[in-house]
């Protein structure tokens, strides 16, 4: 029998300038039931839950919440009458104050304001039972800035359970997580299900989508494209749905491994913080190969970026670049020996988005005969530079004299590529270089890393996706903790668990728990 | 040696100490309540003249003083609501909008001052307030002139010590002025208001600024003077780092200033005619300066300061 409904979308509509993020979206939930919302970036997906929460206007449509056996309207774009009417939401970046403990976090906003004190006692036993009941545990007292991504991801669930939430909304609830935290998340979510609570959730990971959902609704450039209960769902047509075409994964031909062109030896880095830290990494990376190193972000593969980078210097331990070990690696030195850089924050780090695209093209080699002479930029040489490389890159955008800046997330990690690529580097430091983009793009990405390799480059690609590392990498890393470990095998659930450093790999020392 | 261990056996140094640290308790604690809240506040300076000049003003033309101060406080949160709106909702700059505070304010005090006295050569006097003599415990050796021979400001301001300390750590007010300050998206997911939060921290630390101005025209001295700020607003910016934004810390680093200065007016008489009475001056900011860089290295500022949040942009 179909349970009653408890919420519905109705037409919902939403547009930011010239882009429609939201057009005419329809959508029930039905109590007790688990609604995965899937579609790549940019489909709306994030759009459309803001503006059932209420913190967008919708510029049509309504949202009902059913109460006393009928469905009301809410008043649109105010999230105090969303909680009150029971929907809470886990935002993907998490809303938490982090210099507040995480009990004032829970209770921040459910207290009425004008009160001269606290009371903490009947609370603190309150969330007590909440956190038995769920089986989501979190340290109360701690400050929120020093708990993990997965206590922080628990102090968010409940703070809406704290307000009585009916119906949860979950965006992207597994991104920052291991397989083992999200396993749990998802056992603590049916409890909760069986116990009257109904959840959407927002993915891309098809796997966890068919695994834990009762019915999948697609979206695609703001429109809802399908809608199927999931035990008639199969993985290459949810796949298909999303993108609106096929793509098959691109071919990895067996690798051929040539000389070492970079190697870590007992290189550490002194950090206070664990995200900065390394901890006796020895690595050897050969040409023809590709390296994935697996982690929970914040284990120190930004040290370890910065290390290969020349950003860091190590406090002990080596450096060689295809054979010649820096003495003092810094950007240039490291650029001069081959390594091509790929950055996690690709608008921050990876363009100077004021300029234009023609010398975000040659940013790096400022000094080359090609670029510049006695002094002068060559401005006819970089232009025509450019006109290839974009052609060759298929970056695509206002043009090679617009600022960088008005790219396109998708392009401008290609025009980094073409930056990086055509020099035909040694070593390619490739760090999250898929993040945030749509599928064409990330596919675009991953076959040119591919090719590279094929011409004989060695990749270290840092990937906090496990799927992406499985697909590319030749040979599997993790990070915990500052510290290194090969994995023994592609089992995922291996990997997951050097990830959580709850095992020991041949290489790895003690384990730690993460506090990223 | 010996003159200097004078100095502080001497009570009249700690009450000095205690009552040259009154406006700055004032102005730090005002400015600790903006700052949790994400919003700097360079306004202080002009504010801490307009708290000088209207609150000696209503005194002057009969309001009583307690009637003065209230003026001082209101006039300082309209200066304060002004910076709130302009970079509260409207998101501009902290910094320019703060400085413009504070040329603005300055000057419309002077102006006032010019316009409703026109004529005057010497600025005229009003009763200010007088210290409290409290019976029997003004009598408590050393510790009862120095607590006990205060102004009720300086009472005052201590009692505010307390209440921003109550309100900060104990109420459910405090807890939500924290969090806006530090990410202000968890605020406004759970349904409260950042912007009414910010703008009420703004206001309110404001009027405390304005009263810490108001101890110079109607405690400290008798009149109003220009110039008789004389930075004191910029020292509060920098006790508030000092003070990690903690209100206890801020007392701490008040009187800290308040010493310094009460030590350098004493080492001048004593010293002066060895070392240039302009080295005792600069005394006070030199440690100020100091003191700083060992505590601001430690610092934890507030996440969201000066981070302008727009309603509906995650």
């Amino acid at each position: 029998m179909e349970k009653p409904v408890i919420l519905r979308l109705s037409g919902l509509s939403k547009r930011f300038g010239s882009v429609i993020a939201a057009d005419h979206i329809d959508l029930d939930l039905h109590e007790g039931e688990v609604l995965a919302l899937l579609g790549e970036n940019g489909a709306g997906k994030t759009t459309l839950m803001n503006m059932l929460f209420g913190e967008y206007t919708p510029d049509a449509g309504r949202v009902l919440v059913r109460r006393e056996g009928r469905l009301h309207p809410l008043p649109p774009g105010q999230p105090q009458a969303a909680i009150a009417a029971g929907i809470g939401m886990v935002h993907q970046h998490f809303a938490l104050a982090e210099n507040l403990s995480a009990l004032d976090n829970i209770l921040l906003g459910a207290e009425p304001l004008p009160a001269l004190r606290r009371r903490l006692a009947p609370a603190r036993e309150r969330v007590g039972r909440l956190m038995e009941r769920s089986g989501l545990a979190a340290p109360l007292d701690e400050r929120v800035g020093a708990l993990s991504v997965g206590e922080r991801q628990r102090v968010e669930i409940l703070k809406a359970l704290w307000r009585d939430a009916r119906v949860l909304v979950l965006d992207e609830p597994t991104a920052v997580l291991t397989p083992q935290e999200a396993e749990n998340l998802f056992t603590s979510l049916r409890r909760m299900v069986a116990g009257g609570l109904s959840v959407i959730f927002i993915s891309h990971k098809l796997h966890e989508v068919l695994a834990f959902s009762d019915r999948i609704a697609v979206l695609r450039h703001g429109r809802k494209v399908s809608e199927m209960p999931t035990h008639d769902a199969d993985r290459a047509k949810i796949a298909a749905m999303m993108v609106g075409e096929e793509i098959a994964p691109p071919e990895r031909p067996p690798a051929s491994p040539g000389e070492e062109v970079l190697a870590l030896e007992g290189v550490s880095i002194r950090a206070r913080s664990a995200r900065e830290r390394l901890d006796d990494v020895s690595l050897r990376l050969r040409a023809g190969e590709i390296i994935g190193i697996a982690g929970v972000s914040g284990n120190g593969q930004g040290a370890l970026a910065a290390l290969i980078s020349g950003l860091r210097t190590p406090d002990r331990g080596r450096i060689r670049v295809a054979g010649r070990t820096m003495r003092r690696p810094s950007p240039r030195n490291i650029i001069r020996a081959g390594v091509g850089r790929i950055p996690e924050d690709r608008h921050r780090d990876g363009v100077v988005g004021a300029m234009s695209v023609a010398e975000n093209l040659v940013i790096e080699r400022l000094d080359a005969p090609e670029v510049q002479r006695r002094g002068f930029l060559r401005r006819r040489a970089i232009r025509a530079n450019a006109e290839r490389l974009c052609h060759e890159y298929d970056v695509r955008g206002p043009g090679i004299d617009a600022p960088a800046r008005l790219l396109s997330g998708g392009n401008i990690q290609k025009l980094i590529l073409a930056r990086v690529l055509d020099l035909s580097p040694r070593v390619i430091l490739a760090n999250q270089p898929t993040r945030g983009l749509d599928f064409g793009a990330a596919d675009a990405v991953a076959r040119r890393l591919i090719a590279a390799r094929q011409k004989g480059a060695g990749v270290i690609l840092i990937s906090e996706d496990l799927d992406e590392i499985l697909a590319l990498a030749d040979r599997i890393f993790v990070m915990h903790a500052g510290r290194l470990a090969e994995a023994p095998g592609r089992e995922r659930t291996e990997i997951g668990l050097l990830m959580a450093g709850q095992m020991d790999a041949p290489l790895a020392a003690s384990p730690q728990k993460a506090r990223p | 040696m010996t003159e200097l261990l004078d100095i502080f056996l001497n009570e009249s140094f700690w009450t000095a100490s205690l009552r040259i640290a009154t406006p700055l308790i004032f102005g730090v604690l005002g400015a600790l309540l903006c700052e949790r809240a994400g919003v700097l506040n360079l306004g202080i300076e002009g504010i801490f003249v307009v708290g000088a000049m209207t609150g000696w003003m209503a005194v002057w033309m009969g309001a009583g003083l307690w009637g003065g101060v209230l003026v001082a406080a209101l006039s300082g949160a309209l200066f304060g609501l002004l910076h709130a709106l302009l970079t509260v909702p409207l998101g501009l700059s902290q910094h320019v909008s703060g400085l413009g505070i504070t040329l603005l304010a300055t000057s419309a005090a002077s102006f006032t001052y010019r316009t409703a006295l026109p004529d005057v050569k010497s600025p005229p006097r009003i009763t200010p307030f007088q210290p409290l003599d409290i019976p029997y415990l003004s009598d408590i050796p050393f510790l009862g002139p120095v607590l006990f021979q205060q102004t009720p400001l300086t009472w005052l301001a201590l009692a505010m010590v307390a209440l921003v300390w109550w309100i900060m750590a104990r109420t459910p007010l405090g807890v939500a002025l924290r969090a806006v300050g530090d990410n202000p998206d968890a605020v406004a997911a759970q349904g409260l208001s950042v912007y009414g939060l910010r703008i009420g921290a703004v206001v309110g630390g404001s009027a405390l600024m304005a009263l810490g101005g108001a101890f110079l025209t109607m405690s400290a001295f008798d009149a109003f003077f220009f110039g008789m700020v004389n930075g004191r607003g910029w020292i509060c910016i920098a006790l508030v780092i000092f003070a990690s934004w903690q209100p206890g810390k801020a007392l701490l680093g008040a009187l800290l200033f308040g010493m310094f200065e009460a030590l350098q007016v004493r080492l001048q008489t004593q010293a002066g005619a060895v070392v240039p009475s302009q080295v005792f001056l600069m005394a006070p900011y030199v440690l100020s300066i100091l003191a700083l860089v060992f505590a601001a290295r430690r610092a934890d500022y507030p996440r969201a300061l000066l981070k302008p949040w727009f309603r509906g942009q995650r």
